[in-house]
């Protein structure tokens, strides 16, 4: 079984705390901590492995690569303590499930990944995704199983990402195109983090838009809009393509409204906080996120993730912000859309 | 039988009867006769009886499996996966009749009619291109369309009128095209629909080795009937041309203003044809075309598009009235919603609903409240 | 019976009525598992004055009668046992008066429930009837006559309590009016003030006399709509739950299905609760409120509302909910039947159990479903099974399996829900001698002859 790339001492010897200091939710100085994280570390009980609302942000607050999210996961799971009820934690896992229902494309050597999100199967046409297309996977088999972090099931994710890179593995695909942010960061974050080997090179689908873009530029019609991006949890994982956000904008005429919550204050889309917890928190936050949209003149809200979209789509529509998906998005501005 | 393993599938809950927001009954032949033997989900059950030996072959059983007007809006409504197959399924059983031979008369008469004399009307080849003396339109040499016209087009007296009003306007568009007169054989979409499957490969064979003969690549049609079979059963076979309906073709020429129009007040209420609309989903070219006329106010039925309901021609109905007779026929049914309107036309684009329609105008005494028009008779009306 | 037939046309014209082998087939079966029972003929009237004539005709012949809706109760109500002549009111389905400010409607006896739905949605918005999840074609009339369930079930009762009046035709021929409407133009109550004598008629399926009017209440329709589904691993809480949901009086619907398809369902009960409101406030308010109520199952992770993809809430949200008619198919076989008893709530947890462990047993394809009714006063809850029509196999262990429910339902408490004929007689036997002997009484003075729906609730076979 695979264990976490973890030590102790890095976070005994950590100056900033910055994982907990800088968390949204918890609000704690820099010794408190420390001393929580260390306590975490060796096994023991921390009010933190009640509290923290899974965000998954101090994977990426932390600077020295000691995975505090996973080891707090890790922990939960230890500890039988439950984030999510335990219907819902039994929901995502049968979701999960491969049902033998996968669809493959054409697959070759390169290949577009849609995970498990259907979406996907009706978003990626066009001129932006011709040079790979007709070559995509889709279906549970392809799962990534992050997710389950949310739900502190480390053991579900243990035992099925093997599998799923022994079916890419079959595949014999060398690049895969990850167009769900959270499957980018499976593999190129969480497995590293385990010690699980990853046989292809995972590219994440904003690296893979820019260049097109870029290659495609003559198509390019500046949209002269001003867009809140929202950035999703899984992001956290993947913080060094975030860069793309921007280049994108800038590449295809997208102002990016500068507003609060955003980059490494961004704002989780409240769909998991408000199974897990009930109504306040996801509310409160949801509400917070949005009027800082609104109040920084957002016209359209740029979404990464189609499960944060299909929470905060709604929401944002009501107050006269267009919600779209970053492909959407790409492809209005080459006038595919 | 074809699909004798999914009848038994049907849950009888009725939703194939009905348009898609319940606003009324929507298939013809229950609407008619108001048993649930004439509805999509009783032909089921019955066809099941039937294969099972639990119930025999009758006039009542033919007349109930005739009386469906293919009309697809059972397979618009009703909610399983295999809705798509139930017109094929009831198709199926007729084509098991006809091969028993035990089919109502008017059917075998209209089946031998097409076989003798490739018309159900029983007139002769060489009268099909009459309708066109006196119209600009020509013979096909290697215009770039054909304009295929169909049997009732060429010969019955209303249709005939249509066809003049669509080939004439096509010609005066600037559109290049020509009809086969007698070499045209009938398309064999009610042939095919009354389940007579060995003569529609028939007439399918003759027609595309006539069509590849002449160089045939583009193919208009009057009406929508033989554009499906064209379309969609004359691939299968080898035909494979790129067809449109008439008002596929006007709709751009009204809309970019290549035809000048004047001011037409009228207010009219468009029919959609079954196999325009449900069966091959164009419903908005005619409509553009209506649109486009200034001073035309175009008002909705309120049972329109997906949810039209069928004048009562279609499934060989046209030619064996098994649904046309009295007050709750389909036909007269429909014209008493459009009245309902206000309009003061109906707007066709198909000769048999054209006829249907009419008819059933008069059968209501509404001559002078209410007009049946194709849409190139009314364009034509509003040439300037 | 050719005289009969021939009568019958004289009354509704040749086209309606029919003595074929065709129409007998079809009518006399329904889409559940009950053996099928052939009628004599089968007649679609138009108006009240040619069933009364019908009937009159019945009682001299001493023919049975059976009306008939959309045969869609699934348990043989419209299948006649012992022949005779089946009614198909459906031709008759007129909507006569909407009074908007009193909030009623007048439909005859064959209205079907979609049409009124689209007619109020079209002529007055603001109002709205309670709607049943059965196809769209089922009737008013004969929905309430079983004492059916419908949207607005968890606020306001049976879709039985919500009428205000209904127009019968007796065993006799007679017409009666029942309720304000005997002897005022306005019909506002079905009973009360007066005796109310709709309990000689609903819930007896035919078998006193035959519904050809209904006064319908209608209740305010609301611009939007939504759902949440808040989903447990254990049975055991889904009382509690409902209780709290219910509490908070802002729920529209509480349906509660178990399923073990598709994967996104299994192993969890499902609650499905609807809310409207007119304003986006009034819906955010609902929706914290009905969130709030459950605050203490989210604390200690016994529950939590689920995230519902927008295809599922817009299959949810349709009314009626089509998918619940696309469970025939599962099977791949148009077959469906449930037994609903009526029960009560806290009995969930068993009737849950029961229905893994019959599914289990006899192999079986299943879905668990409740609603609500009241204020969580009792629920119906439906052990459905799917069967495949051309699997006599299949159907047989469907039979056993719903037998068996039928024993649980009442040995656990419940009544059943428009039950067989055989459940009738399972009803009969069980009840009280003297409630049952008032039903005797009722029915022998109500239908002399024996001719109304015979075979349904004969207390004399029992």
């Amino acid at each position: 079984m695979y264990s976490l790339k973890f030590d102790v001492n890095v976070c005994q010897t950590c100056p900033t705390g910055d994982c907990l200091v800088k968390c949204q939710y918890l609000h704690l100085d820099r010794d408190t901590a420390v001393a929580e994280m260390v306590k975490i570390g060796k096994g023991e009980d921390s009010f933190v492995l009640n509290d923290c609302v899974t965000c998954y942000a101090c994977e990426e607050y932390c600077r020295r690569g000691n995975h505090p999210f996973y080891l707090i996961t890790e922990q939960r799971q230890e500890k039988r303590i439950l984030t999510a009820p335990r219907a819902i934690t039994r929901q995502w896992i049968n979701i999960g499930e491969p049902q033998g229902k996968y669809r493959l494309g054409e697959v070759n050597k390169r290949a577009l990944s849609f995970g498990f999100m259907p979406e996907f199967l009706s978003w990626v046409e066009g001129r932006l995704f011709e040079d790979v297309m007709p070559s995509y996977i889709f279906g549970q088999e392809f799962f990534c199983n992050v997710v389950y972090i949310h739900f502190a099931e480390t053991n579900i994710i243990k035992e099925r990402l093997p599998r799923v890179i022994d079916n890419f593995r079959k595949l014999g695909v060398r690049e895969v195109i990850f167009l769900h942010d959270e499957c980018y960061g499976a593999f190129a974050h969480l497995a590293p983090a385990y010690g699980i080997e990853v046989p292809f090179k995972p590219i994440h689908y904003y690296e893979y838009l820019y260049r097109r873009l870029t290659e495609l530029k003559d198509l390019i019609r500046p949209l002269n809009i001003r867009a809140a991006y929202q950035r999703p949890c899984s992001s956290r994982l993947s913080s060094d393509q975030h860069h793309f956000v921007r280049d994108i904008m800038e590449l295809i005429g997208v102002h990016l409204v500068e507003r609060t919550y955003q980059d490494e204050n961004a704002l989780c889309c409240g769909g998991i906080l408000g199974m897990n917890y009930g109504y306040d928190l996801a509310h409160e936050v949801q509400q917070r996120n949005i009027d800082d949209m609104k109040a920084h003149g957002a016209e359209a809200c740029i979404f990464n993730c189609p499960a944060c979209q299909s929470t905060l789509e709604r929401l944002v529509a009501k107050q006269g912000i267009e919600p779209m998906h970053m492909i959407h998005l790409c492809r209005k501005a080459i006038g595919e859309m | 039988m074809k699909y004798a393993d999914i009848v038994h599938r049907c849950f009888r809950c009725g939703y194939c009867k009905f348009t898609g927001d319940y606003t009324d009954f929507n298939c013809p032949a229950y609407r008619k006769f108001r048993f649930e033997t004439y509805s999509p989900g009783g032909r089921m059950w019955l066809i099941r009886g039937w294969l099972n030996g639990e119930i025999k072959n009758s006039e009542r059983f033919q007349e109930i499996l005739f009386s469906c007007a293919t009309c697809a809006n059972c397979v618009e409504h009703c909610v399983f996966t295999f809705s798509e197959d139930l017109v094929n399924i009831f198709i199926a059983a007729r084509e098991e009749l006809v091969a028993e031979g035990l089919i109502p008369p008017q059917v075998r008469d209209y089946l031998k009619a097409i076989h003798v004399n490739g018309n159900p009307y029983k007139l002769p080849a060489a009268e099909r291109g009459k309708w066109a003396a006196e119209t600009p339109v020509e013979p096909y040499r290697d215009q770039e369309y054909l304009f295929y016209v169909g049997c009732v087009g060429s010969y019955d007296e209303r249709a005939v009128k249509m066809a003049r009003a669509v080939g004439t306007l096509l010609v005066k568009a600037g559109l290049s095209i020509g009809i086969l007169g007698e070499k045209e054989t009938c398309d064999g979409n009610e042939v095919r629909a009354m389940g007579e499957s060995g003569l529609f490969e028939q007439l399918a064979e003759q027609n595309i080795r006539t069509f590849h003969d002449m160089g045939v690549k583009k193919i208009i049609t009057l009406d929508p009937h033989a554009y499906n079979a064209f379309k969609n059963d004359y691939p299968p076979l080898g035909g494979e041309f790129e067809v449109f309906h008439y008002t596929q073709i006007l709709a751009p020429v009204i809309g970019g203003r290549r035809i000048l129009l004047k001011e037409c007040p009228l207010t009219v209420t468009y029919h959609d044809p079954c196999y325009l609309g449900r069966h091959n989903k164009e419903y908005e070219a005619p409509r553009s075309i209506l649109k486009a006329i200034p001073g035309l106010e175009l008002i909705e039925m309120e049972r329109n598009g997906e949810n039209a309901f069928c004048c009562g021609g279609g499934g060989g109905n046209f030619f064996t009235d098994i649904l046309g007779k009295g007050e709750e026929s389909p036909a007269r049914l429909r014209v008493r919603e459009a009245l309902d309107t206000g309009a003061g036309v109906i707007a066709v684009a198909c000769p048999q609903c054209a006829k249907m329609l009419e008819d059933a105008v008069k059968s209501e005494g509404l001559e002078d409240r209410l007009k049946v028009m194709d849409i190139a008779e009314i364009v034509t009306g509003c040439l300037s | 019976m050719t005289d009969i037939v021939q009568s019958l046309a004289r009354i509704v014209g040749d086209a309606y009525v029919s003595d074929r082998p065709e129409e007998a087939y079809f009518y006399a079966r329904d889409p559940g598992l009950m053996p099928p029972h052939k009628p004599d003929c089968v007649v679609v009237p138009k108006s009240v004055e040619e069933i009364q004539e019908i009937v009159r005709l019945a009682a001299r012949e001493k023919i049975p009668v059976v009306p008939m809706g959309a045969g869609l109760a699934l348990t043989g109500l419209v299948i006649p046992l012992r022949g005779g002549i089946v009614i198909d009111m459906k031709r008759m389905n007129r909507i006569l008066k909407v009074d908007e400010m009193a909030r009623h409607a007048i439909v005859e006896g064959g209205t079907s429930q979609g049409y009124l739905k689209a007619y109020l949605e079209k002529h007055h918005p603001r109002l709205r009837h309670s709607i049943p999840d059965s196809p769209a074609t089922a009737t008013i009339a004969a929905n309430v006559m079983i004492h059916g369930q419908g949207r607005l079930t968890q606020q306001y009762g049976f879709n039985s309590d919500m009428i205000c009046g209904l127009e019968v035709v007796l065993a006799s021929g007679e017409v009666c009016r029942i309720g304000s409407g005997a002897l005022s133009p306005d019909w506002f109550s079905k009973g009360p003030p007066l005796p109310d004598l709709t309990g000689l008629f609903l819930g007896w399926f035919g078998a006193t006399g035959i519904i050809t009017k209904i006064g319908v209440k209608l209740y305010p329709r609301k611009k939007m709509r939504d759902v949440e589904i808040f989903i447990t691993d254990r049975d055991s809480l889904v009382p509690g739950m409902v209780y709290e949901l219910t509490h908070t009086e802002m729920v529209e619907d509480i349906n509660i299905f178990a399923q073990p398809k598709p994967m996104i369902f299994k192993d969890n009960h499902h609650i499905t609760l609807f809310y409207t409101g007119d304003t986006e406030e009034e819906m955010e308010f609902k929706r914290k409120t009905i969130w709030h109520s459950l605050d203490r199952f989210i604390r200690s992770k016994d529950g939590g509302f689920m995230g519902v993809p927008p295809a599922m809430k817009s299959t949810l949200l349709d009314m009626p909910q089509r998918s619940v008619s696309r469970f025939a198919d599962v099977k791949k076989g148009g077959g469906f039947e449930y037994s609903g008893p009526i029960i009560m709530v806290d009995k969930y947890p068993a009737c849950a159990r029961k229905i893994l462990e019959l599914a289990e047993k006899y192999d079986l394809g299943y879905s668990g479903m409740a609603r609500i009714i009241g204020r969580s006063h009792a629920m119906m809850y439906g052990f459905a099974f799917t069967f495949n029509r051309a699997d006599p196999d299949m159907m047989e262990r469907t039979r056993q399996a719903l037998h068996e429910v039928s024993v649980f339902a009442l040995e656990a408490g419940g009544v059943f829900w428009k039950g067989t004929a055989d459940e009738q007689k399972m009803a009969m036997q069980k009840m009280d001698p003297a409630t049952r002997g008032l039903m005797g009484m009722i029915k022998k003075q109500m239908d002399p002859h024996g001719i109304m729906n015979p075979g349904n609730w004969e207390v004399t076979e029992v």
